[in-house]
C-alpha cells in the first residue's frame, strides 16, 4: 500500500514514502490492543486495567469478549496506577492503560512508589501521547513524560515507531516482569524498513550513513526516514536514521557510534526539548567526551500552538 | 496462639523495643508507632495468616502499611515474629541497612513499599480484586492513619472497594487524632469517618484501638457478604508511655536521656503490675 497519505503526513512525505516503498500500517494504539487481546485470551492472568479509557485505548473488543480481565476503575488515575501495583502484586500480568497525559502526571508518585520503588511489574501503556491530542490543548498533551519518569530508578520508558516495534514491545513487556512505561500515538504509523528486529534496549538502524545521524523515537522516526530520503534526493546526503524505541535504557552504544561516524546529530522526539531523548543523548556525548555537532528537534518550552497533531508538527518543523 | 495475659505482655515489650530502637537510631515516629502497635500485635499474632515460612506463599494474607512512617512498630512486630533477626533493628537508619524509615519489600514479611501517605488503599484493593479473581481465600489489611483521610487516593480507593463489593478487603483507621501540625479536627477535619466509609459501601465497626480483647474480636471477625470493612480504631497517640500520650510533640520526637528513662520505668512499672497479676 503507497499513498494517499493520511492526514497526519504532508502529500510530499506520502510521495517519499511511496518512492521508498513504505506500506502504511495502522495506530500503534490498535496494534497494542490487539496484541493485549491476544495475550489474555491465552492468560488469564493477563489484565487490562483502565480509567474510563476503553474506547481511546481501542480496547472496545477487548472489554466484550474478556470482560472479567478488565478492571474499570472510573476516572482515577492514582487509583488505577495503585490498584494496577497490587493487581501485580497478587502475580497478574497487568497493563494499566490511560491517556499519557493523565497517567503520567496525575499517578507520577504512584509509579514512582507503588510500581517502581516497590517493584511491581506493572506495565504503563500510555495512550493518545505527544500531541496525539492536537486542538484539545495541553491539558491533554504529554510533552513531559520522558523527562519525569527518566529520572524514575526500576523503570523502562518505550516508544515503538512502527506496528512491529509495538507487537514486540507489548510482547516482551509481558514477558519481562519488569516495571514499564509504554508510550502509544494515534497516528497510524508507516512499517520501517529497519535491519533486524525489536530487542528492548537496543536501537535499530533505519537507514545507513555518515554524514548526520537522526537520532529518533517514537511516532517521529518515519518523519526522520522520511528527512533523509529528501536530503540524499535533493543533496546527495547520507543520513543515518536510528530508532530508539527504548528511551531508558538508552543504547548507548549505538549513540555514540554515531557520534564518533557522523558529522552532525540531530535528536528528534514528539516530547518537550527539555529532558527527553535529546538531553538524554547530549549527555551521554558530553561526558564521553564527544563534541559532535548537536542539535535536539523537539516541542519548545511554551504551551503548545492550536491544532492537530500534524498541524502542531508542521509548525514547530 | 498468645493467650490475652501474653498478648498484654507482647504490646509492653513491643512498646519498649520501639523507643529502644528509636533511641538507637536517634530518630523515628514515635507517637504513630506507640498508637497503632496494639492493632499490629493482634493482627499478626492473632489474625494474619503470614508466617517466615509462608512469605511467598499466593495464599497468605496481606497486610499493606499505608501509614508508613509508624515502621519501628511494624519492624518491632516482625522481628518478634521470626521474619529477620531481632539484633537487626539496631541497624535503623544506619548506612546501608535494609531497614529505611519507611517500609521496603527489601524487608522479610514487607509486602509493599509506602510512605508517601494516600497509597496503601489502592494497592490493597488492587490485591483484594486479585483474590476475587482467584477465588482466592486470603483477606488484605491495610492500616491508615487519620491524617491520612486528607489524601484525595485514599477516596479513590474507598470508592472502588465499595463499588467491586470487597469483602475480602479490610482497612483499618488508626484515628488517634493527631498529626504532624496538631489536633486532626484543626488542621483538616476528617470525621465523620464512620458515615463516610458508609457512604462508600462499607460496614463500619468501631474499636478502642489499644484493648486487645475487642481488637482481636473486630480484627478476626468474618467477612460480611459483598462489602469492605472499615474499622475506625480509636486511639492514643504515644500510647502507654503518661508524658508522650495525645501530645503531637511526640509524633517524630526522640527522648532523651532523661525522657527515655521514664519512659522505660513506666513500661516496666506496667510489666511487673502484668506480672503480679493472677493468670
Amino acid at each position: 500500500m503507497s499513498a494517499p497519505a493520511p492526514a497526519m503526513y504532508s502529500e510530499a512525505a506520502g510521495r517519499t514514502a511511496a518512492r521508498l516503498g513504505l506500506k502504511l500500517g495502522r495506530p500503534n494504539l490498535e496494534a497494542f490492543a490487539d496484541t493485549v487481546l491476544g495475550l489474555a485470551r491465552a492468560d488469564r492472568n493477563v489484565l487490562v486495567v483502565t480509567g474510563d479509557s476503553r474506547g481511546s485505548g481501542k480496547l472496545g473488543p477487548f472489554g466484550r469478549e474478556l470482560p472479567d480481565q478488565i478492571v474499570e476503575v472510573g476516572i482515577a488515575e492514582q487509583n488505577l496506577v495503585g490498584i494496577a501495583a497490587g493487581l501485580a502484586a497478587a502475580g497478574k500480568t497487568v497493563f494499566a492503560v490511560s491517556p499519557a497525559c493523565f497517567l503520567t502526571a496525575r499517578a507520577l508518585e504512584q509509579i514512582k512508589n507503588d510500581v517502581a520503588y516497590s517493584d511491581q511489574p506493572v506495565i504503563l501503556v500510555g495512550i493518545s501521547a505527544g500531541v496525539s491530542y492536537g486542538a484539545l490543548g495541553s491539558t491533554h498533551h504529554s510533552l513531559h513524560d520522558y523527562a519525569a519518569l527518566r529520572a524514575i530508578p526500576n523503570l523502562a520508558v518505550m516508544a515503538p515507531a512502527d506496528n512491529g516495534e509495538a507487537v514486540a514491545a507489548v510482547k516482551a513487556a509481558a514477558a519481562g516482569r519488569r516495571p514499564i512505561y509504554l508510550r502509544f500515538g494515534k497516528a497510524p504509523l508507516y512499517d520501517l524498513p529497519a535491519a533486524g528486529g525489536f530487542v528492548p534496549g537496543r536501537a535499530r538502524e533505519v537507514r545507513p550513513g555518515r554524514d548526520a545521524a537522526f537520532l529518533a523515537t517514537g511516532e517521529t522516526v518515519i518523519h526522520a526516514v522520511l528527512a533523509a530520503a529528501e536530503l540524499e534526493a535533493r543533496d546527495g546526503l547520507r543520513c543515518r536514521v536510528l530508532s530508539l524505541p527504548t528511551i531508558k535504557p538508552l543504547d548507548g552504544a549505538a549513540v555514540l557510534a554515531a557520534g564518533r561516524e557522523c558529522r552532525a546529530l540531530i535528536t528528534v522526539e514528539e516530547h518537550s526539548v527539555c529532558g527527553g531523548l535529546g538531553e538524554a543523548c547530549a549527555a551521554l556525548l558530553a561526558q564521553a567526551g564527544l563534541a559532535t555537532r548537536f542539535r535536539i528537534v523537539g516541542l519548545p518550552d511554551e504551551p503548545t500552538v492550536t491544532g492537530s497533531q500534524a498541524d502542531i508538527f508542521r509548525h514547530y518543523g | 496462639m498468645p493467650s490475652d495475659r501474653e498478648l498484654a505482655l507482647k504490646s509492653l515489650h513491643y512498646r519498649r523495643r520501639i523507643l529502644e530502637v528509636i533511641k538507637h537510631a536517634g530518630g523515628g515516629h514515635t507517637g504513630g508507632s506507640l498508637s497503632c502497635v496494639d492493632i499490629l500485635n493482634v493482627l499478626y499474632n492473632r489474625v494474619l495468616r503470614v508466617s517466615p515460612a509462608t512469605a511467598a506463599d499466593p495464599g497468605r494474607d496481606r497486610y499493606i502499611q499505608s501509614k508508613g512512617h509508624s515502621v519501628e512498630a511494624l519492624y518491632v512486630v516482625l522481628a518478634d515474629r521470626g521474619f529477620f533477626p531481632d539484633a537487626e533493628l539496631a541497624t535503623l537508619g544506619k548506612y546501608q541497612s535494609r531497614l529505611i524509615g519507611h517500609p521496603t519489600r527489601h524487608v522479610p514479611g514487607i509486602e509493599q513499599n509506602t510512605g508517601a501517605l494516600g497509597h496503601g488503599l489502592a494497592v490493597a484493593v488492587g490485591l483484594a480484586i486479585a483474590g476475587k479473581k482467584d477465588r482466592a481465600t486470603y483477606r488484605v489489611f491495610t492500616l491508615l492513619g487519620d491524617g491520612e483521610m486528607a489524601e484525595g487516593s485514599v477516596w479513590e480507593a474507598a470508592m472502588a472497594a465499595g463499588h467491586y463489593r470487597l469483602d475480602n478487603l479490610n482497612a483499618i483507621v488508626d484515628q488517634n487524632s493527631l498529626q504532624i501540625t496538631g489536633r486532626t479536627r484543626d488542621v483538616l477535619n476528617s470525621e465523620p469517618l464512620e458515615a463516610k466509609f458508609g457512604a462508600f459501601g462499607w460496614v463500619v465497626r468501631t474499636v478502642n484501638g489499644h484493648d486487645l480483647k475487642a481488637l482481636s474480636a473486630t480484627l478476626a471477625a468474618p467477612p460480611v457478604n459483598n462489602r469492605p470493612v472499615a474499622i475506625i480504631a480509636k486511639t492514643i497517640k504515644g500510647k502507654g508511655v503518661s508524658f508522650m500520650e495525645d501530645n503531637p510533640k511526640w509524633h517524630h520526637a526522640v527522648p532523651n536521656d532523661e525522657e527515655y528513662a521514664r519512659a522505660m520505668q513506666e513500661l516496666d512499672a506496667a510489666v511487673a503490675d502484668l506480672e503480679r497479676r493472677p493468670a
